[in-house]
């Protein structure tokens, strides 16, 4: 086991850039996961960690080893591929012992660490298998286990559960999760998919154009996002965002005004804000904090265009007076219809402001939210 | 109905090709009376089948047997060998120019045998490799340019993880050449060997260019010696023939399973 420190690290492919001054501390046996749009770097700085890609500038440290400029089999990191990467010529035995064998370890010890990794697995009936034979979940295992025999100081998974269908998506996510709990390996876990990084991940690295956006637990993120981009990427359905004016600013309160709210709205802010009356500022609220009120009470009012009943809840896209589309989350069973007119109400505490740089507002959060981000994640309970 | 008129004519172009082999066959058995007998007789009335082992015997096709068979079997290794290793170069490894390398290699395709045999007969005779097997085996360690392409197309169908997980676990560029693609690569492979064998096999040019001594020969050159300005040995020639026909068939028959899919695989593939 070892922490990874990386330092102003820097690729680009030809003029363009895929990584600007990434900076990244990943703590001993923590389980880190790389999140981001399509092409936003982190399969590229999964693969510079692994060695797959040359930086262009910056240092990578494995514990107190700098590993920057090493070959990737002398790092000492294991890697899971996207596409299960198995040779297809060899059978299962085989390809958990490729890199063994190769790297001249003796027999007995070979088999020592294959059966171990195919008994955590629950692979050992497979052994003698070629990886054609094998179902995608089996192939997934396989090319864990081709990770785990090799006793790394680093796991680097990319996207291992992208070719699944959804139900093993779950079952594989909870087996990975018991995993990094049975072994305490570092882990670094490339998604695109954010319910694997807030499920999985002790700390999470959001990453917008090469470089990071955010990097904190995964309740940090959806409860305090640093800026625009986090607050649009994480959470699901994605959170309302309305253009506004900032009315006036003082000591810890911050006054809110713009074309689409019927009534200003005053939020308590965590210190003063840093902004200027007139100035512009976007609020962000989460869909499942608008609530639908009787007319008067709330601040947005406009048309409901469509009603989306999931059972336990409903998602309720209404279009504003000025042209805006918002969506809110209401319980399933609320009576809300299509063509009805109704009335939502921002819940001022759960309010996001982001300047006009799109940097969020730093605000004051509820003591049990507070106290439910910095809670470490649970463990998976045998 | 439409089935079977398709397998009529199937069945007539099959007979159309056979046609010459069995032509082959029946002068190797033949009485010299049936031979010149016209019209031609299709069924003769004596089978001679010791024709072969006495047209085997008039000259020393032993030492052109063992000639060839030490010509094919170590220039197929070569090219096989080479044209892998080449082609795993042009699929894998990113350099500057590799592309303009490769048209280049391409293009050589274009250039017939007949313009290289006289500078190879040179370089050759310079070297001192003329009258040996050299110059039939060794350039075949050299690649081929077409063979060079086909397994290129081949090793461009594997994914790119399988390299670098290889590399993850401790290989080098050559034991991701030796232990993953060229298990992998196996039909394209044997497909490259099956059409070197046959060319190699059937070689007479190459030949008779660069040998002058009957006991270099190989079975091709041998056969030909059936054939002079005065005389032509046709049962001999025939007999011969139909033997040298022999091996190419059976491998094409062990390997056809290979050749077809590696043909097919070749074209749709990458």
């Amino acid at each position: 086991m070892a922490s990874l420190h990386i330092e102003d690290l820097r690729k680009g492919f030809g003029a363009l850039p895929v990584l600007r001054q990434i900076d990244l501390t990943i703590g001993d046996g923590e389980f880190v996961c790389f999140l981001g749009p399509s092409g936003c770097g982190k399969s590229t700085l999964l693969r510079s960690i692994a060695g797959l890609e040359t930086p262009d500038g910056g240092t990578i440290r494995l514990g107190s080893r700098e590993i920057t400029h090493l070959p990737s089999a002398r790092r000492n990191i294991a890697m899971v591929f996207q596409n299960y990467a198995l040779y297809p010529h060899m059978d299962v035995r085989r390809n958990l012992s490729f890199g063994l064998a190769l790297n001249g370890m003796k027999r007995d010890e070979i088999r020592r660490r294959v059966d171990n990794a195919a008994d955590i697995l629950r692979i050992r009936e497979l052994l003698d298998r070629k990886p054609r034979q094998l179902s995608g979940g089996q192939r997934q295992r396989v090319a864990i286990g081709r990770a785990i025999v090799r006793e790394p100081e680093l796991f680097l998974l990319d996207e291992p559960l992208s070719n699944l269908d959804a139900g093993l998506r779950v079952t594989m996510r909870v087996e990975l999760a018991a995993l990094h709990a049975r072994l305490g390996t570092t882990m670094v876990y490339v998604t695109h998919d954010q319910v694997e990084a807030m499920t999985l991940a002790d700390r999470v690295v959001v990453l917008d154009k090469g470089v990071v956006s955010q990097f904190g637990a995964p309740l940090e993120l959806f409860y305090r996002p640093a800026n625009l981009f986090v607050a649009r990427f994480i959470g699901s359905p994605a959170m309302n965002l309305f253009d506004v004016t900032v009315a006036s600013c003082d000591a810890a309160r911050l006054e809110l005004a713009g074309p689409g709210l019927m009534k200003p709205l005053t939020l308590d802010m965590d210190g003063t804000p840093a902004c200027a009356a007139g100035s512009a500022a976007t609020l962000g609220i989460r869909p499942d904090k608008l609530e639908i009120v009787t007319a008067g009470e709330g601040e947005l009012a406009g048309l409901v265009q469509l009603v989306e009943r999931l059972g336990t809840e409903s998602h309720v896209h209404v279009r504003l007076e000025d042209g805006r589309t918002v969506m809110a989350v209401v319980r399933g069973t609320h009576p809300v219809r299509a063509g009805e007119t109704v009335h939502l109400k921002l819940s001022p505490q759960h309010c996001h402001v982001f300047d006009a740089a799109g940097q969020a507002l730093p605000r004051q959060l509820d003591a049990e939210t507070e106290a439910l981000i910095n809670q470490r994640k649970g463990r998976l309970v045998a | 109905m439409r089935k079977l008129l398709l397998h009529s004519a199937l069945t007539l172009l099959a007979l159309l090709f056979i046609l010459p082999f069995y032509w082959t066959f029946l002068s190797a058995v033949k009485s010299t009376a049936d031979l010149y007998q016209f019209p031609p007789v299709f069924w003769p009335s004596e089978w001679h089948f010791e024709n072969f082992a006495a047209s085997w015997n008039k000259l020393p096709f032993n030492t052109f047997l063992w000639n060839s068979t030490v010509v094919v079997v170590l220039s197929t290794i070569g090219q096989v060998l080479s044209s892998s290793l080449v082609a795993f170069g042009f699929a894998r490894f990113r350099f500057p120019g590799r592309d303009a390398l490769f048209i280049l290699l391409l293009a050589t395709m274009m250039i017939p045998w007949d313009v290289k045999m006289i500078p190879l007969y040179m370089e050759f005779n310079y070297i001192g490799w003329i009258n040996t097997l050299k110059p039939l085996i060794v350039p075949s360690y050299f690649a081929d340019a077409f063979f060079v392409f086909m397994l290129r197309q081949f090793i461009m169908t594997v994914p790119l993880e399988i390299d670098e997980a290889a590399r993850m676990d401790g290989a080098s560029s050559f034991d991701i050449y030796w232990r993953i693609h060229l298990p992998l690569m196996l039909p394209g492979l044997i497909l490259v060997g099956t059409f070197h064998f046959m060319n190699a096999w059937n070689d007479y040019l190459g030949p008779l260019i660069f040998l002058n001594d009957q006991s270099k020969y190989t079975l091709t050159l041998g056969l030909a010696l059936f054939k002079n300005p005065h005389d032509v040995d046709i049962t001999a020639v025939a007999a011969i023939t139909t033997l040298l026909c022999l091996p190419p068939l059976a491998l094409f028959f062990v390997a056809q399973r290979y050749i077809m899919d590696g043909a097919v695989g070749s074209a749709v593939k990458g």
